[in-house]
């Protein structure tokens, strides 16, 4: 056994004692310590729902069918992230490098679409950050999700132009996968969002 | 042990100057030596502005700081020293201890750890820079809503606060994934959860408390951002808005934080114990359950910080609950660790001492704690200095006694020396005696009605007496941290050479040179049991023989090391991100600017070893 506890050049120094790379632990933790933040910032938007004393209420300014469309399109980015996986995993460089840019696109897409949405939130409905508690909750929860979306179209973005560059292959099939993680854990609290802010009355 | 001290692995080849190898390092024992001599360097400055505060309050009507420098310097103190001081000292710790004591060359994200670092000097930097620009924070370490709002506290001395707390925070979560993934995943082999050492067990409660609270807080520090600067309304009630929220964000992170303040000490004094009393920590799997039950119920006590604002015989009945029951895995250990000394071999040195004196001192403070766990109590102590008396026992009787017995259990590891025995004991003796003269009368005066944060006070309220004992008490613990300095600089260079294992003890970072080489172990230790170094030297508790010591390491092994280079990256991230975060106070191009620039780091340190050169062959 103390020879096997000599560390070789063969040996991934990222795999540890439970068998799972830290880079991936890493991620849950953060993911983890995310869930507090987003928990925190949904839980303030539901202590002031209702308590705003002008300005519009939601459903004045809710553009439900622009927003469908938007939940949408993240939720086909998590579809497009594990399809960049699959084909990275089987060393098919240039298809994974396909469908992470279509999921950056995407992300991105949907970060478009937010921003109009606040744009005309912001010039059409009257709504903006000091108008109301809803207007300060809503644009800063929203705002700050749409943050991580963008945050990650860059992570993407870089992935892909790293694969332009013929610097990505299966031995980093990880790292991709922790992008992903973090893409998922969006995605999913977007879920959260929409359906608290947006579909429940 | 020749052939380790000969060989450097990691060392560059080209010849580096001394300043940029220590800016550069990604070497855990080095960061935590940056992290314990820049807390102790701010702890000092706490220190002075605590007393301050005291030569004020020393008699009647004085008027040597006016009320809003009496503002600041009690808001300093508390931000400074649970922030900036007691947090970092035990960061020091986790950062030189942790991979040491379960067998690792490093922690998982050696680059990262340096980021943690460089970016909780420039948070601590900046928050102090306040007082160069005469806007020193002046709204309490707790910052309460809605006097942080623009419109009461105008200057830019909350935003100083607000930001600085931002960046510290992400610090310390950058610190707490880093050693969650270290903790769980770098083990030496054999090392199981339970066979590891209690102070590992509280340090990984500890960094699970800073991962899932800090979050609360930041958010708290963004909507008041935003209220500040953008003009949102989170915390102005003229709109609807209600200032509590602020209290519950605060608090669901606040008294997780007292966990973290507490914990890595008496991880520590798990460590020291059973040290010096020669035998095994009594129940240590208690130990280390009643540190998780700790965990989970700080969760579930926030509110207890806010029976004063009337949330009605509910919601006080239940934190009032939750709050009693805290009390009985903290009085479990307390218990352990006085069945550890029963019947043991002590021995009484320095860090005993001081881990005697945290259980005293923080036995005290937890008793007048469960006192406030009663709402109607409460309320009649609810900012008076009984509340300062109280926090002071567990935040100076616990955290920073169990940290300096830390600091002098460890020390011949981190330097190499021994401390002085004599004058560690003064140090100790001075520090006991002046905590207890300087914050044993605060308990009568909060009782007799003395409110906390008032920067003078009228000669016929009968507070003269006390006042003036506490300030002179202030003093003598002054005097000991005058006598601890002294005895750093006398035994740095005269000191005794403390050899791997000066104090005859139990666990893993003993077994090797003092202070360790730059990988630590040359071999990775096999690990049979707790205390398996113990063990190693003196056969199990249940009489099995010493285990049989492993074959001498070869020059081939250590030369086979391969630790991770030095990297400029965490640095030059660190500036990039203040340099985003203060053009908050100035102009927006100097947020894009930094922001573009802090960007453009994060790549750069994301790729800087996107193919190791191991791959290679190098």
């Amino acid at each position: 056994m103390a020879d096997h506890a000599i560390p070789h050049a063969v040996h991934d120094p990222n795999i540890g004692t439970t068998g799972l790379d830290n880079r991936k632990m890493g991620m849950w933790i953060f993911l983890g310590s995310d869930c507090m933040f987003f928990g925190s910032l949904i839980g303030t938007y539901l202590a002031y729902k209702g308590k705003s004393l002008s300005g519009p209420t939601p459903y004045e300014v809710f553009n439900i069918p622009l927003t469908s469309y938007s939940a949408a399109l993240l939720l086909a980015s998590s579809l497009t992230m594990v399809l960049a996986l699959a084909a990275l995993e089987h060393n098919r460089v240039r298809t994974a490098a396909l469908w992470l840019l279509a999921t950056a696109l995407m992300g991105l897409h949907f970060v478009l679409n937010q921003v109009y949405e606040f744009y005309t939130f912001a010039t059409h409905e009257g709504l903006r950050l000091g108008t109301s508690l809803f207007g300060s909750s809503f644009f800063v929860l929203t705002g700050f999700h749409g943050a991580h979306v963008t945050g990650g179209v860059i992570w993407l973005l870089l992935i892909v132009s790293l694969a332009m560059r013929g610097k990505l292959d299966r031995r980093d099939y990880t790292k991709v996968e922790v992008a992903g993680l973090y893409w998922h854990f969006v995605d999913i609290v977007w879920i959260a969002i929409f359906t608290i802010i947006y579909l429940i009355p | 042990m020749a052939t380790q001290a000969a060989f450097m692995p990691g060392a560059e080849t080209k010849t580096q100057s001394v300043l940029w190898s220590w800016l550069t390092t990604v070497d855990h024992k080095r960061i935590g030596i940056l992290y314990g001599s820049s807390a102790f360097i701010l702890f000092l400055i706490g220190g002075i502005e605590a007393l301050i505060m005291r030569l004020q309050l020393a008699r009647p009507d004085n008027t040597l700081v006016g009320a809003q420098t009496f503002n600041e310097l009690f808001t300093m103190h508390g931000t400074t020293m649970v922030f900036m001081a007691i947090m970092p000292m035990s960061a020091a710790f986790f950062n030189f201890m942790i991979p040491l004591m379960i067998g690792a060359r490093d922690v998982a994200f050696p680059r990262l750890n340096a980021l943690s670092y460089w970016i909780f000097l420039s948070g601590a930097l900046f928050v102090n820079a306040s007082w160069l620009f005469g806007v020193a924070p002046d709204g309490g370490w707790f910052g309460y809503a809605n006097l942080s709002s623009a419109q009461f506290s105008p200057t830019h001395s909350i935003d100083f606060w607000m930001l600085g707390l931002q960046i510290l925070g992400v610090s310390s979560m950058l610190a707490g994934f880093n050693f969650i993934v270290t903790i769980i995943n770098m083990r030496a082999p054999g090392m199981t959860l339970m066979r590891m050492p209690v102070f590992i067990w509280m340090s990984l409660v500890t960094q699970f408390l800073l991962v899932l609270a800090f979050p609360a807080i930041t958010v708290a520090l963004i909507l008041l951002m935003f209220d500040r600067f953008f003009g949102t309304l989170f915390y102005v009630p003229s709109a609807g808005g209600d200032p509590l929220l602020w209290q519950h964000l605060f608090w669901i992170f606040g008294h997780p934080e007292v966990y973290i303040l507490i914990l890595p000490a008496m991880g520590i004094v798990s460590e020291v114990l059973p040290t010096f009393a020669r035998k095994p920590l009594f129940g240590a799997p208690v130990v280390i359950y009643s540190g998780i039950m700790i965990g989970f119920f700080g969760f579930g006590v926030w509110s207890h910080h806010m029976f004063a604002v009337g949330m009605g015989p509910v919601a006080d009945s239940a934190f009032s609950i939750a709050t009693m029951l805290i009390a009985v895995p903290t009085g479990v250990k307390i218990l352990n660790w006085i069945s550890t000394l029963w019947g043991g071999t002590i021995r009484f040195t320095t860090p005993l001492y001081f881990s005697l004196g945290f259980i005293a001192m923080f036995t005290m403070g937890g008793l007048s704690g469960v006192m406030h766990a009663s709402p109607p109590v409460d309320l009649q102590q609810t900012d008076t200095y009984f509340v300062v008396a109280h926090f002071h026992y567990v935040l100076f009787g616990g955290s920073i006694f169990g940290l300096f017995s830390g600091a002098y259990y460890w020390w011949p590891k981190i330097t190499g020396r021994l401390l002085d025995e004599r004058l560690g004991k003064l140090h100790f003796w001075l520090m006991l005696i002046g905590f207890n003269v300087t914050f044993f009368p605060q308990h009568f005066l909060g009782l007799i009605g003395m409110p906390r944060r008032i920067y003078t006070y009228a000669p016929d309220l009968g507070w003269n007496f006390w006042n003036l004992v506490s300030t002179i008490g202030a003093f003598i613990i002054a005097v000991s941290f005058v006598i601890f300095i002294a005895n750093v600089i006398r035994t740095a260079r005269s000191g005794q050479v403390a050899g791997p294992d000066p104090w005859d003890a139990r666990t893993l970072e003993w077994s090797i040179p003092s202070p360790p080489p730059v990988y630590n172990f040359a071999r990775i230790p096999e690990v049979h049991g707790r205390d398996d170094f113990w063990a190693t030297k003196y056969g199990d508790e249940h009489g099995g023989a010493p285990h049989p010591q492993p074959a001498p390491v070869t020059a081939a092994e250590i030369a086979a090391i391969h630790m991770p280079p030095t990297s400029y990256w965490p640095i030059v991230l660190a500036v990039g991100m203040m340099i985003m975060i203060s053009g908050l106070m100035t102009s927006m191009y100097q947020i894009i600017a930094g922001g573009l620039f802090t960007l453009f780091c994060m790549y750069q340190f994301a790729v800087e070893y996107h193919r190791p050169p191991a791959a290679h062959g190098h």
